[in-house]
């Protein structure tokens, strides 16, 4: 029916612009040609070819895989109030927001496949002809949520779009009860990361009740501040209005959590510090260093000042209300939690050793180059999705075979909300 | 006596990172060109078959054979026999080395259990030399899987100790403690595996898959003892030095991007003889035998000496004991 020509319009969208997208999208693609490089080498030479090590046996791919899960995660986060409020002003933004759930499940599912060993063995996690050691594995718990938040957020916004592309509102009753599940969901991916990490005696840095609590915080920090970023320079490029409602929203979601998430990491610090036991000791090594070895100190530093100052200056009224000052919070909450809930949360947990040795771990070029290039792959993705959504949202695209009168006399179930608080109406022309 | 320096290098340490560490030149610029020769044998590889030789063509065959075989846990004898028959032809097709790879199970009525004594240690590492030789141990990378620790007259402190020390021993005013895989009766490790290709097997002893790990190195994060390994790279055996008497479970070959860890020489104890490490000791401080036989000398230890193990909070109950004369 309209599915040739949806999938036409999609790729006209994604790959006609000016030529600041053209530019955008070809420095994209060399830096994903780079990360292809570095990864075959990887492939070729071994996981050798990276800065790990028996010692810290997971590095900067583990971490941008934590800390993207939360971004995932947290873009559900908008989505709550957008669908199951019926929060209009969220309306706009949501599509947007699942975009980025979208980009960063690539992006995690593609720093797992570079962090193992044996990707060709990759078949072995597939249930039936593999074997799953669900559920006593939290790393199989973890495929499962991860592939199954990936379904969801494609298949979502997929209806949504191909429903509006196709002249027809999207039926709620379809696609509300996935909703609710895609929101249940979006927590479980993140708490599951944190169980991976939390479930470990052997790593007293990590084995913390407090972990998950942390994780969700800390994302539905970075999450809206990402969102916020997006939706401000979707607004600044293109006719997409997003009304400043839906910003004061997003950027009072972003500060709570931001306040949350220091709170979580006070007590953790009073927890580690005020007592010092020898479960302390990793702790120790990222805020102070160990015995002259102190390679995260100044990253966690940073880390904890870029969210403090942020966090104090959104906490301000007008600062916060004020694009010029709310940007910058935003970019500073994203990069200071990318630190520490990264680099700065994956690697003390591994220095020093659980037999006391310590070994630190600087990333190596190769795995700096197959990190860009994931992180180019993700923006790629992102692009793309928000270009082809943002036409069919806007109207100014509709399938070309839909039957003019039928779309001016749709019928809105009794159940929904007066056609007056529709923040999309089908434009036609 | 000090043992082999060649032995003595601490994986971090000789573990090399491409373009950023200590690479030699010739190695550099074989990795630059790197991409050129993949490119050569992708093609090579996609030459038309009747091009191969009759051993490249078998090798190959094999080879898939063994890409797509199951789990070894859930193969049936038949399907064991098969695997190591293709792991024995393919070994001898590719390196020209004729293996003998052993499939003996858990010997009824065997629970392994080893005991260490910390006042005959001399930190001598026999026993990590024994260890390399026997199973093994990629060479280039200087994998250990037991590691000796040297410490200061007193306490037990891992955190103040030295396992890379490099002088005379044993040192004036020092002792030694040596680590391996402690095989815990509920490992922590074998249950984060995604891919269930690390188990206990019956006589207590957690063993890998190495064809079905993937590689995510869960195990290691999940070691409280620090005694799982991962093959950074293609492991490298001189073929001279290759110990031919292998088991599925044990020393056999293993390939870059998988898990390895000690196995309480599963070749040799299964069928009776002590491990290598207990065999190399030369001062006695390395006590092994089956935990169920009440005459065994480490049922002796364990009823005769002060013991203790490490990290007992833990609660997975290592079967590994340390204790003094």
């Amino acid at each position: 029916m309209h599915l040739k020509p949806f999938v036409l319009t999609a790729l006209d969208s994604a790959t006609s612009g000016g030529r600041r997208y053209h530019v955008w999208m070809g420095g994209l693609t060399l830096i994903m040609l780079v990360g292809a490089y570095a990864y075959s080498l990887q492939l070729r030479y071994g996981l050798g070819v990276t800065g790990m090590n028996d010692h810290v046996s997971w590095g900067l791919y583990i971490s941008n895989f934590t800390f993207l899960v939360g971004l995932a995660a947290a873009a559900m986060m908008l989505v709550l109030p957008a669908y199951i409020l019926k929060d209009v002003d969220f309306g706009r933004a949501v599509l947007m927001a699942e975009a980025v759930a979208v980009a960063a499940l690539v992006m995690c599912l593609a720093f797992v496949v570079v962090d193992i060993g044996n990707p060709l063995g990759g078949w072995h996690l597939m249930p039936g002809i593999g074997f799953l050691n669900w559920p006593r594995s939290l790393l199989a718990w973890d495929v499962l949520v991860l592939n199954g938040y990936l379904a969801l957020n494609l298949a979502i916004p997929f209806y949504i779009l191909y429903s509006r592309f196709s002249g027809r509102q999207p039926d709620k009753r379809k696609y509300i009860p996935w909703m609710y599940i895609a929101v249940m969901w979006a927590v479980s991916i993140h708490l599951v990361t944190a169980f991976l990490l939390a479930g470990l005696p052997a790593r007293p840095f990590w084995n913390t009740a407090l972990l998950g609590p942390r994780f969700l915080a800390s994302a539905f920090t970075a999450g809206p501040a990402f969102v916020i970023l997006l939706l401000w320079f979707i607004r600044r490029e293109t006719e997409y209005k997003i009304s400043e409602g839906a910003f004061a929203k997003l950027a009072l979601i972003t500060t709570v959590a931001a306040q949350i998430n220091l709170v979580m990491l006070g007590s953790e610090l009073f927890y580690k510090f005020y007592s010092p036991t020898h479960h302390g000791i990793n702790a120790r090594y990222l805020f102070f260093g160990l015995d002259g070895h102190n390679a995260l100190v100044p990253w966690i530093w940073t880390a904890i000042a870029l969210s403090t100052v942020a966090t104090i200056a959104l906490m301000i009224h007008p600062v916060r209300r004020n694009p010029r000052w709310l940007i910058p919070a935003c970019a500073a909450l994203f990069v200071g939690i990318w630190i520490e809930k990264g680099i700065g949360l994956v690697v003390p947990g591994f220095v020093p050793s659980p037999l006391g040795e310590i070994v630190e771990y600087t990333p190596s070029l190769v795995e700096l180059g197959v990190t860009a290039g994931i992180w180019a792959l993700g923006m790629f993705v992102l692009t793309v999705l928000v270009r082809v959504a943002l036409p069919i949202e806007l109207g100014d695209v509709r399938s070309p075979y839909i039957d003019e009168r039928r779309v001016t006399t749709i019928v809105r179930p009794r159940s929904s909300r007066p056609p007056r608080a529709d923040v999309r109406p089908v434009r036609t022309r | 006596m000090t043992s082999d320096p060649t032995t003595e290098v601490p994986r971090d340490e000789a573990g090399q990172t491409l373009l950023q560490k200590r690479v030699d030149r010739r190695r550099a610029l074989g990795i630059l060109l790197g991409g050129a020769a993949a490119g050569t044998s992708a093609v090579a590889a996609c030459a038309p078959v009747s091009a191969m030789t009759p051993e490249s063509k078998e090798a190959k065959l094999l080879a898939w054979r063994e890409y797509i075989k199951g789990n070894y846990r859930t193969m049936t004898e038949a399907e064991r026999a098969e695997t190591i028959a293709r792991l024995e032809r393919l070994a001898e097709l590719k390196r020209g080395v004729d293996v003998t790879i052993q499939s003996t199970g858990a010997q009824p009525g065997v629970v392994f259990g080893y005991g260490f004594n910390i006042s005959k240690c001399k930190g001598f590492r026999s026993c990590v030399e024994a260890c390399i030789n026997e199973n093994n141990l990629d060479r280039r990378a200087a994998t250990q899987y037991i590691r000796i620790f040297e410490m200061e007259d007193g306490v037990i402190d891992f955190d103040h100790a030295d396992a890379t020390f490099q002088h005379e021993v044993p040192a004036e005013g020092h002792f030694y403690i040596g680590t391996q895989c402690f095989q815990c009766a509920d490992p922590p490790c074998v249950k984060v595996c995604p891919v269930g290709a690390t188990w206990q097997e019956p006589d207590g002893i957690t063993v890998v898959d190495y064809d079905w790990c993937i590689g995510c190195r869960y195990c290691m994060a999940a070691c409280p003892y620090w005694a799982r390994r991962f093959n950074w790279d293609e492991p490298e055996v001189p073929a001279a030095e290759l110990n031919t008497n292998q088991h599925y479970l044990g020393n056999r070959a293993r390939k870059a991007g998988v898990v390895e860890k000690c196995h309480f020489c599963i070749h040799r104890t299964r069928k009776g003889q002590l491990p290598a490490c207990a065999e190399a000791c030369p001062t006695g401080a390395r006590v092994f035998g089956n935990l169920l036989d009440p005459n065994s000398e480490i049922r002796w230890v364990l009823a005769n000496k002060r013991i203790f193990r490490l990290k007992e909070d833990l609660k997975i109950e290592p079967r590994f004991w340390y204790f003094t004369d």
